[in-house]
């Protein structure tokens, strides 16, 4: 099956900085990518060469097996939910989702219609006579959606879409965002600097650091498995455990990562000493020193914590402790 | 021991209790500062402009050249006589044409600016627009008269290359034509166009900087081409700055008295009728009633930019 979207080492420099540095990249038809990473990290440089708004310096892309160097957006299957939604401030919101239509010479009573559905998709379907002012920022984001998919892309990119939402419209936004991609079958290209955003939503997760992709995969994966100090750091809340303590622990000289849960408390294994407590809710988390290096374990709602100042035996399973590329 | 002076700094001039008493009272210092622009606004511009009014509806006595202070539309009815008539069609006609020549001239030069100059080249635009703006009106549009005139550098330069033929073929048109470029309405049109071209491109330039980037990438996104975007996202955006920018050219034109008397034909336009009226005819209330058109074009021209949506991305 051909790729969505194909990255063979590909770059974007601007003069001596490397936005995007000899990255490869497949992205299957139907799948829900999430490229993660810091800001600055290249991903959002990736998304807007998929899009055709900039241009590699090297390397090739392929979009459903066509060359995409030198192709304008406008020629481009593939539709973008900006950002801060970019909709159009002079036109109603009807006339907003219609444009695409518009522009593509659709005549204006089925164009209408299909802006009218595409509406009704997002739950808008009373908003089209309105103006994108009068819109509340959720409002305008299932715009900017409903805008995008009316155009039947191929891939659909968005560009961190939920950023400047409030949480409890996140989390909603979230889940319907993933309904609606397996609902349509879209490719869809999220960009986020979210990790939570990411794993809860993706199929395939690749985490990208100073314009390289560190790593590519299922989100489960991603999490249990960090390729690199910086994928464990910036996906989870994990703990890193300098070689120095591995090689104590009898592993190899190298860099490992362990999940706060898969720390057992109790009286045997190695031992460690409480420095603080923190109240979660689902939760305590618990902040520890083991010979010099600060883990932090998880103490599930119905156990008493340990209090600070207390020394405790820490314990894990031999397959918890995931050992990184960095030595 | 009382806390007072502990906790809050006690106000010690009178500037503080001043500055205490109008934070309380926000009100009092919106009026203080709001007081002397009314009245400038109120009494001396509107009351003037009313006074202008006025006059209009008084008519001349055709023997003692005296003013009669009855209402009539006398007064009204001699701005139809074909002569006058003449006089505002033409200025009406001058001034559309160069509001139209100016926005097309100052259309890319104000993308230019607000799209993609930046820093020092930014910074040139801003010097090159308003250099002009600087000098005395007067010696610019003496200027001009030299450089189309006859013997001006215009002539010499198509001289030089032998494209005199093309000027005067031009000048062979009748009505707009003439003797030279320094007689003829072309003359007054290119003066006009250089002289207000700055009070287009700069709302021109405004409105285009208020366009974020994003929108024209959405469009091009969305399958538009660079013109549908043009058409259908720049074009509307930057309208309200078009008509603003319009507004004065083609209200300095329709007023302007010293250009056409300087430069072009010795047929009079709507300022030249106003000062000749007002002046050695002594006719206040025709020079009134000739005042008053430019006005009342105005607010038609702005209701139509309204109807048409021209300020709907405001």
């Amino acid at each position: 099956m051909t790729a969505a979207v194909s990255f063979q080492q590909v770059s974007r420099h601007f003069g001596a900085v490397k936005a995007v540095d000899q990255v490869d990249l497949t992205i299957a038809e139907g799948e829900f990518f999430a490229m993660l990473g810091p800001s600055g990290s290249g991903k959002t440089t990736c998304l807007r060469l998929i899009a055709g708004f900039d241009q590699p310096t090297a390397g090739h892309i392929e979009i459903f097996g066509e060359t995409a160097e030198g192709v304008p957006p406008n020629r481009r299957s593939v539709n973008t939910v900006f950002q801060d939604y970019a909709l159009f401030p002079h036109m109603s919101v009807l006339d907003n989702v219609a444009y695409g239509l518009m522009v593509k010479g659709e005549a204006k009573a089925p164009r209408r219609e299909k802006a009218a559905d595409a509406l009704r998709m997002v739950k808008l379907a009373d908003y089209g006579g309105r103006r994108p002012s009068q819109l509340s920022g959720g409002q305008r984001q299932r715009v900017a959606l409903a805008r995008a998919l009316v155009n039947r892309p191929r891939v659909l990119l968005l560009d961190e879409p939920l950023g400047a939402l409030d949480l409890k419209l996140r989390e909603q936004m979230q889940d319907e965002l993933k309904d609606l991609q397996r609902e349509l079958g879209i490719t869809f290209v999220f960009v986020t600097h979210d990790q939570g955003e990411a794993l809860s939503m993706a199929d395939r997760v690749a985490v990208f650091n100073e314009g390289k992709v560190i790593q590519v995969g299922p989100p489960a994966e991603i999490y249990a498995r960090p390729r690199t100090r910086f994928v464990a750091d910036f996906v989870g809340s994990s703990n890193l455990l300098p070689p120095a303590l591995t090689k104590t622990l009898g592993g190899p000289s190298r860099w490992a990562s362990l999940r706060p849960e898969a720390i057992r408390m109790g009286e045997t294994g190695i031992t460690g000493r409480v420095l603080s407590t923190r109240y979660l809710g689902a939760a305590t988390r618990v902040s520890l020193d083991v010979g010099g290096t600060r883990l932090a374990a998880l103490s599930a709602a119905g156990e008493i914590p340990p209090r600070p100042g207390d020394s405790i035996g820490l314990s894990w399973d031999a397959d918890a402790l995931h050992f990184m590329a960095d030595e | 021991m009382s806390g007072a002076g502990l906790i809050w700094s006690q106000p010690v001039s009178r500037a503080d209790r001043l500055s205490d008493f109008l934070w309380r009272r926000p009100r009092v210092l919106l009026f203080l500062l709001l007081a002397p622009p009314l009245l400038w606004l109120g009494v001396i511009y509107v009351g003037s402009l009313f006074a202008l009014l006025l006059q209009s509806f008084f008519s001349i006595d055709e023997f003692s050249g005296l003013i009669k202070y009855e209402l009539t539309l006398k007064t009204y009815g001699e701005l139809f006589r074909p002569a006058n008539f003449d006089i505002i069609l033409r200025t009406v006609t001058m001034a559309a044409v160069v509001t139209l020549a100016s926005a097309v001239l100052a259309f890319p030069i104000a993308y230019y600016a607000a799209r993609f100059a930046r820093g020092r080249w930014k910074a040139l635009f801003y010097l090159g627009v308003m250099l002009p703006l600087w000098s005395s009106y007067l010696v610019k549009v003496y200027a001009w008269k030299l450089i189309l005139a006859k013997e001006g550098i215009v002539n010499w330069g198509l001289d030089a290359v032998g494209l005199t033929f093309l000027l005067d073929s031009i000048l062979a048109i009748p009505v707009i034509g003439g003797n030279s470029l320094s007689v003829s309405y072309i003359g007054t049109f290119l003066v006009f166009v250089y002289v207000w071209s700055p009070f287009m491109i700069l709302p021109v330039q405004a409105a285009l900087e208020r366009v974020p980037g994003n929108l024209l990438e959405a469009s091009g996104d969305l399958g538009a081409s660079s013109r549908q975007t043009f058409r259908h996202v720049i074009f509307p955006l930057a309208l309200p700055g078009i008509v603003a920018g319009s507004i004065f050219t083609f209200s300095l034109t329709l007023g302007d008295y010293i250009i056409p008397q300087i430069i072009g034909s010795s047929r009079l336009f709507i300022g030249q009728a106003v000062y000749a009226h007002q002046g050695t005819a002594g006719n206040i209330p025709l020079a009134a009633a000739f005042a008053v058109v430019p006005i009342l074009i105005m607010v038609l021209y702005l209701w139509a930019a309204k109807r048409q949506g021209a300020f709907d991305a405001l």
